[in-house]
């Protein structure tokens, strides 16, 4: 075997080859993000994935061996779901101020994105592992791959659906509220959070920043509802 | 850093001891997280320990899907099958979602007098 053989196979067999792919191509997609003025369109997250399935296929890496290293970043899900607990906490106030619209809308809109992703899915034949696995994508990230794995389905596969939901709703939310003539601000903010969770929250942001406040709520009010409700609704599918 | 760490690891650990313990459908993360309200909403002293390390976590929240969605290499073939349906799904629910929860918020905020601020 050559040297840069042997390196590559020792670099391979460790985590610190992958754990630092995944830091520098997020890096990346972080640059491009800013440079295209934080389109939508140009989510990091998107564009890490991107950069790091084209290495991992060109390099004929298996993903189980890309996890090893990248557990590490993996891992942090977990204690930054309860991190959220910070700006829920500071936004107490907000929340009992409008809390009957809140809650209407929580419900609606959860079981909305449940209930409509199931059924059309089910209808175009979706498998049940499939329909465990998109049954929590409007849920924040972390805690839809919880619940993915809680239901069966492929937390992997989960993460790729939410991360398109919150694309879409974010590329469609302004345009298509705009279109309904919905102005209040924290309605509009709220259902997004809802059903788009961070990305969407990111760029209710951008347009007002009581859309953006009520957006965070809502996607973290969003998490809890959707951990009871997927169960419940997904078993009407299966 | 330490201590904020180490107090957000604990309330991870007991939601996930009490979660798998009873059986919940709440992930022990979320359960985690509504403990960490109740805690910091009685003590300002902890809100203000566990905030800046918070604070940085949640700022690179994204970096976190990363690892996860790297793992669209390993469903290509699903993704493929099902990629019409997905697409639909997807896109429907969302927007669906979106303007289901705008007019419920509106209506609901209409019929119970609550105004915005702004």
């Amino acid at each position: 075997m050559t040297d840069a053989a042997l390196i590559w196979s020792y670099l391979t067999s460790q985590p610190l080859l992958w754990l630092t792919a995944t830091l520098l191509a997020y890096w990346a997609g972080d640059r491009l993000f800013q440079l295209s003025r934080r389109n939508p369109l140009a989510n990091p997250v998107v564009i890490a994935v991107i950069l790091l399935a084209t290495l991992l296929i060109s390099t004929g890496t298996a993903y189980a061996d890309y996890f090893e290293g990248a557990q590490f970043v993996h891992f942090m899900l977990g204690p930054a779901t309860v991190c959220l607990a910070i700006p829920l906490q500071a936004n107490l106030k907000a929340i009992r101020k409008a809390l009957v619209p809140i809650l209407v809308a929580l419900v609606a809109g959860s079981f909305t994105a449940v209930a409509s992703a199931l059924a059309i899915a089910k209808l175009l034949g979706a498998d049940d592992m499939l329909l465990a696995s998109l049954a929590p994508k409007s849920a924040t990230a972390p805690v839809a791959i919880g619940i993915s794995e809680a239901l069966g389905g492929q937390p992997t596969l989960t993460a790729v659906l939410v991360l398109l939901t919150g694309m879409i709703g974010a590329v469609f939310v302004t345009p298509m509220l705009n279109a309904l003539g919905l102005r209040d601000w924290r309605a509009r903010g709220f259902a997004t959070g809802v059903a788009a969770h961070g990305i969407g929250t990111a760029r209710a942001f951008q347009v007002h920043d009581t859309a953006g406040a009520f957006a965070s709520i809502g996607m973290g009010l969003n998490a809890v509802l959707t951990a009871f409700m997927a169960p419940l609704v997904l078993h009407l599918f299966l | 850093m330490v201590p904020a760490l180490s107090i957000i690891f604990v309330f991870q650990l007991v939601g996930e001891v009490i979660s798998r313990g009873l059986h919940l459908p709440l992930p022990g993360p979320v359960l985690g997280m509504l403990g960490m309200v109740v805690a910091i909403s009685a003590s300002e002293k902890l809100r203000d320990l566990i905030r800046p390390v918070a604070q940085g976590l949640l700022a690179h929240l994204s970096l976190l899907f990363v690892p996860a969605g790297v793992g669209v290499v390993a469903h290509m073939p699903t993704l493929m099958a099902h990629g019409p349906a997905l697409a639909i799904a997807l896109v429907v629910s969302t927007l669906l979602a979106i303007v289901v929860g705008a007019i419920a918020f509106s209506l609901a905020a209409k019929l119970v007098g609550s105004v915005s601020d702004d």
